[in-house]
């Protein structure tokens, strides 16, 4: 299962972000957006991410997943139409090839919901 | 109470694997290496291409090889077999290979041999058609492998593989009298996703099509000599 070395590589992004900051602050959400033509399954990476951030700076923290469709753009044809993931890539219209992706290639952490942490002393 | 806030960041989930993949090609460009990263399904003949590759291009090439192999370095001792420096990776229970990985295989290359005398270095995935297309290593080119016993229907089931590659091969086409399977229809589904992959059939038992692989590998090899002594990729870096 990929997707646990894909969480892998998604928390130590988020802390690279979470170090940078000053007060090191309590990440409550973790927004994303996955496309369908990515090599990523949502669920998968839903009970990875669940796994793996326990007694992290990230334990407790929910990630959010949302997926956006394959969408192709046809030059010929000049229109967007979408392609059928293991079927049919090329224009169903003319035939051509799958060029330009306009939507669905997306592995993005779209935004982060965070609380400030409890000043111990 | 605990004050709320939302932070955009639109930053790819593989930040940390691309800046990573980043800082390898600099080094490899520094060093005036250029870099192919080679993937295929387990068995489709990474390492048999790569066997045939190094004695081939011995004379013209210095070349260097990464080895991904999930436990063992049964693959690393075949390639050793040329005389080529191969350093051996051991993924454990990943099922591609990091730029962080590669990264540490940089690291043994500068430790072990003068880095600069290369002018290509191959590195090999780990046997796998779905994760190591994501994970980008710091390679120039990616060339996939797709064997004629896997079927037709593969680019269409694989599709980000295919989409990514720079250069396919498809291998084994001296099985093809043996098989139910059309040559053409391949490459029309690798066409649908990738109009613009260079793709080569080839058998490495015949030794067909392989001078249009070695063409290739020529051809995409980026002719820059270093100018400068680059810093020392620091083992921090190579385990971040």
């Amino acid at each position: 299962m990929h997707e646990t070395d894909m969480t892998k590589a998604l928390i130590i992004t988020i802390r690279d972000w979470w170090e940078s900051q000053p007060k090191r602050p309590k990440i409550t959400k973790v927004h994303l957006i996955v496309g369908q033509f990515t090599c990523v399954e949502p669920v998968s990476l839903q009970f990875a991410f669940d796994t793996q951030i326990r007694q992290t700076f990230l334990d407790g923290a929910t990630l959010v997943i949302q997926e956006t469709p394959l969408i192709a753009f046809c030059h010929p044809c000049q229109q967007e139409y979408h392609p059928e993931i293991g079927m049919q890539y090329a224009c169903p219209n003319c035939r051509s090839p799958l060029e330009d992706i306009r939507s669905g290639r997306e592995l993005k952490i779209d935004r982060i919901e965070w609380e400030e942490q409890p000043i111990c002393t | 109470m605990h004050m709320s806030h939302d932070t955009a960041l639109g930053i790819n989930l593989l930040h940390a694997n691309q800046e990573g993949a980043a800082h390898n090609q600099a080094h490899l460009d520094e060093w005036g290496i250029t870099c192919f990263n080679v993937m295929s399904s387990p068995g489709a003949g990474k390492t048999a291409l790569l066997e045939k590759t190094l004695v081939a291009l011995h004379d013209s090439l210095q070349i260097a090889v990464i080895e991904g192999d999930m436990t063992t370095e049964l693959d690393a001792d075949r390639l050793r077999q040329s005389g080529v420096p191969v350093i051996a990776i051991n993924t454990g229970r990943a099922c591609h290979l990091d730029a962080r990985m590669v990264a540490g295989g940089l690291h043994r290359l500068q430790q072990d041999y003068d880095p600069a005398r290369f002018d290509l270095v191959f590195v090999e995935n780990v046997g796998n058609l779905v994760c190591p297309a994501e994970f980008e290593v710091g390679e120039h080119a990616k060339v996939a492998l797709l064997s004629i016993t896997e079927g037709e229907d593969k680019p269409l089931k694989y599709p980000i593989m295919f989409r990514e590659a720079d250069c396919l091969l498809i291998t084994k086409i001296d099985l093809a009298p043996y098989l139910d399977v059309d040559l053409n229809q391949i490459e029309a589904n690798i066409r649908q996703i990738n109009p613009t992959v260079t793709i080569i059939p080839v058998s490495v038992k015949t030794g067909a099509g392989l001078e249009h692989w070695y063409e290739w590998v020529k051809a995409n090899l980026h002719h820059d000599r270093p100018s400068s002594t680059p810093d020392p990729i620091s083992p921090a870096l190579a385990q971040f």
